[in-house]
């Protein structure tokens, strides 16, 4: 594909539109990733996750400053909610980046949810291995920001950091559950503001509870917006890439993930099976019936079901 | 899958109006389209490269400060060097009548003054896509 030999030599406006493609069309989606497949998996992508307006935009514009004068090229997929109502979105996260938007060696891009739930959207893997084949080193992902469902980011991302800001008070202990589990670093950003210090002990108390971790954490203290601390994070990021490494671990989640990945996909398929060719509701109302009339059991209709699609 | 309007909603310059354009991009969220807001004080070069990588069906600009017959050319102008030529390209705010023509021919397709109804300018993206 034309398009593809263009983005492999760095055209950027070919990136974006095969970012555009993978995003519209399912049937050029898997064209696109099965070409590209070879030229992917060189990249490390870092996740940044958090409440809304904790200053993961402007984290993110920090970070890759340092990448920058590491001389990497860095590319950013920043996601924003989609209106459930209208189907349209405001992406908004441009805004704390507008320095980046020159440079040669930055890629940012925008997206919406688009209905899809877990804090990415649902073509955020297929735009990653996009900009991976790119040549982009390291990949950025900024996650939606709802809390308790930002899960899929660990499934999609090497390096989560986990961004808390001080004010959130009781939110820590509720968001506790499952979100301690899916930080590999924690930053507390806004460390200008009153009680940052509290939100570091109490998070550093919170991850000294859980004693079955292979790793500790560590929790980073940053004030994005003037640009402090961010070298320490830089390097935490560095040392956690290096453990990744060293300990197997890298390849132990991506293979994990790639095992998602998969049964995720077949699960859409199937599901669309179900839908076409057992379930049909007409179909479903007799079945139903059936079953409050105790001529069949609820398993009798699985079962039969089952045998319809070939099981 | 649907494939919702991209638009870029920018405001070049050192023009610090930006009620019009917030405004703008609210209406066209509610519309159902993808609306990239790169905020205030963007050079043309920047709004450029932000069109590029966003790779929006529509790019609108806002201003009110007098630096329209400048600023809006510009951008087309680097559009146009950058190959790309199927994106749809607005203005509005503040802008004399008489200003209207010239930006038409600079390659503007459409300029919005105060007093034009959201609901329009909807119905003339909608209507005037080059994709
Ligand atoms: C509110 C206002 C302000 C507010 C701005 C608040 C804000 N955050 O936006 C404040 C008080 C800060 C302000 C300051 C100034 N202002 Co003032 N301001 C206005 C005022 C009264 C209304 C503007 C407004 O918000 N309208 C409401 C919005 C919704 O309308 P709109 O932006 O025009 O958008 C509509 C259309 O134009 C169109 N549209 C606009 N953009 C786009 C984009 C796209 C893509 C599309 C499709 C459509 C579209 O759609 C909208 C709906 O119809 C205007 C006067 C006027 N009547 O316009 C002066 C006005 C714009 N200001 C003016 C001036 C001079 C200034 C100052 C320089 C004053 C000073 N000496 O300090 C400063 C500069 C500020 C700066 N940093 O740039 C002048 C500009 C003169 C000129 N063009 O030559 C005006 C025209 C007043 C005047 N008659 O002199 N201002
Ligand atoms: N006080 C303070 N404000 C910050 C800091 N970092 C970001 N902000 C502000 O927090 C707001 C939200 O930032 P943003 O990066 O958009 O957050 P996001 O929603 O998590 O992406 C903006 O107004 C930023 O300027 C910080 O370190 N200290
Ligand atoms: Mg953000």
């Amino acid at each position: 594909m034309e398009l593809i030999n263009k983005m492999l030599t760095g055209d950027k406006r070919a990136c974006a539109r095969l970012i555009t493609q993978v995003e519209n069309d399912q049937t050029q989606a898997e064209n696109i990733i099965r070409e590209i497949q070879q030229y992917a998996n060189n990249a490390h992508v870092i996740g940044i996750t958090g409440p809304p307006g904790a200053g993961k935009s402007t984290l993110t514009d920090k970070l890759v400053k340092s990448y920058l004068k590491d001389n990497k090229k860095v590319g950013i997929i920043a996601i924003d909610p989609t209106s459930p109502y209208s189907g349209g979105s405001i992406l908004g996260d441009r805004i704390r980046m507008q320095d980046l938007a020159l440079d040669p060696n930055v890629f940012i891009r925008s997206m919406g949810t688009r209905g899809y739930l877990g804090g990415l959207s649902k073509s955020t893997k297929n735009a990653v291995k996009i900009l991976d084949a790119a040549g982009y080193d390291i990949i950025i992902i900024e996650t939606v920001g709802v809390g308790q469902s930002e899960v899929d980011i660990v499934k999609t991302a090497d390096t989560v950091l986990m961004v808390m800001v001080p004010g959130l008070g009781d939110d820590i202990q509720s968001i506790k559950a499952g979100i301690m589990e899916i930080g590999d670093i924690f930053v507390v950003n806004k460390s200008d503001l009153f009680g940052a210090d509290r939100t570091a002990t109490e998070i550093n108390m919170m991850l000294d509870l859980n004693q079955n971790m292979e790793r500790r954490p560590p929790v980073v203290m940053v004030t994005a917006s003037k640009n402090e601390g961010i070298d320490k994070l830089s390097q935490e990021v560095k040392q956690h890439i290096q453990y990744l490494h060293e300990s197997g671990k890298l390849e132990e989640q991506r293979k994990k993930n790639l095992k998602i990945e998969i049964v995720e996909l077949i699960e859409t398929e199937l599901r669309k099976i179900i839908m076409t060719h057992a379930s049909s509701d007409s179909k479903l109302d007799k079945e139903v019936n059936a079953v409050l009339n105790k001529e069949k059991n609820v398993y009798d209709v699985r079962d039969e079901f089952l045998e319809t699609i070939g099981k | 899958m649907e494939k919702p309007i991209r638009v870029l909603i920018a405001k070049p310059g050192l023009d610090g109006h930006d009620r019009g354009a917030k405004l703008i991009a609210r209406a066209l969220r509610d519309a159902g389209m993808e609306v990239i807001y790169t905020g205030l004080r963007q050079t043309p070069e920047q709004i450029v490269a932000a069109a590029v990588q966003e790779d929006v069906d529509v790019v609108g600009m806002s201003i009110l400060s007098g630096a329209h017959n400048h600023l809006f050319p510009k951008v087309v102008e680097l559009l146009k060097e950058q190959g790309v030529n199927d994106v749809l390209i607005i203005g509005g705010g503040v802008i004399p009548d008489e200003d209207i023509p010239g930006l038409k021919e600079a390659g503007l397709a459409e300029i919005f003054t105060p007093g034009t109804t959201t609901t329009q300018m909807i119905e003339y993206i909608k209507n005037n896509l080059k994709r």
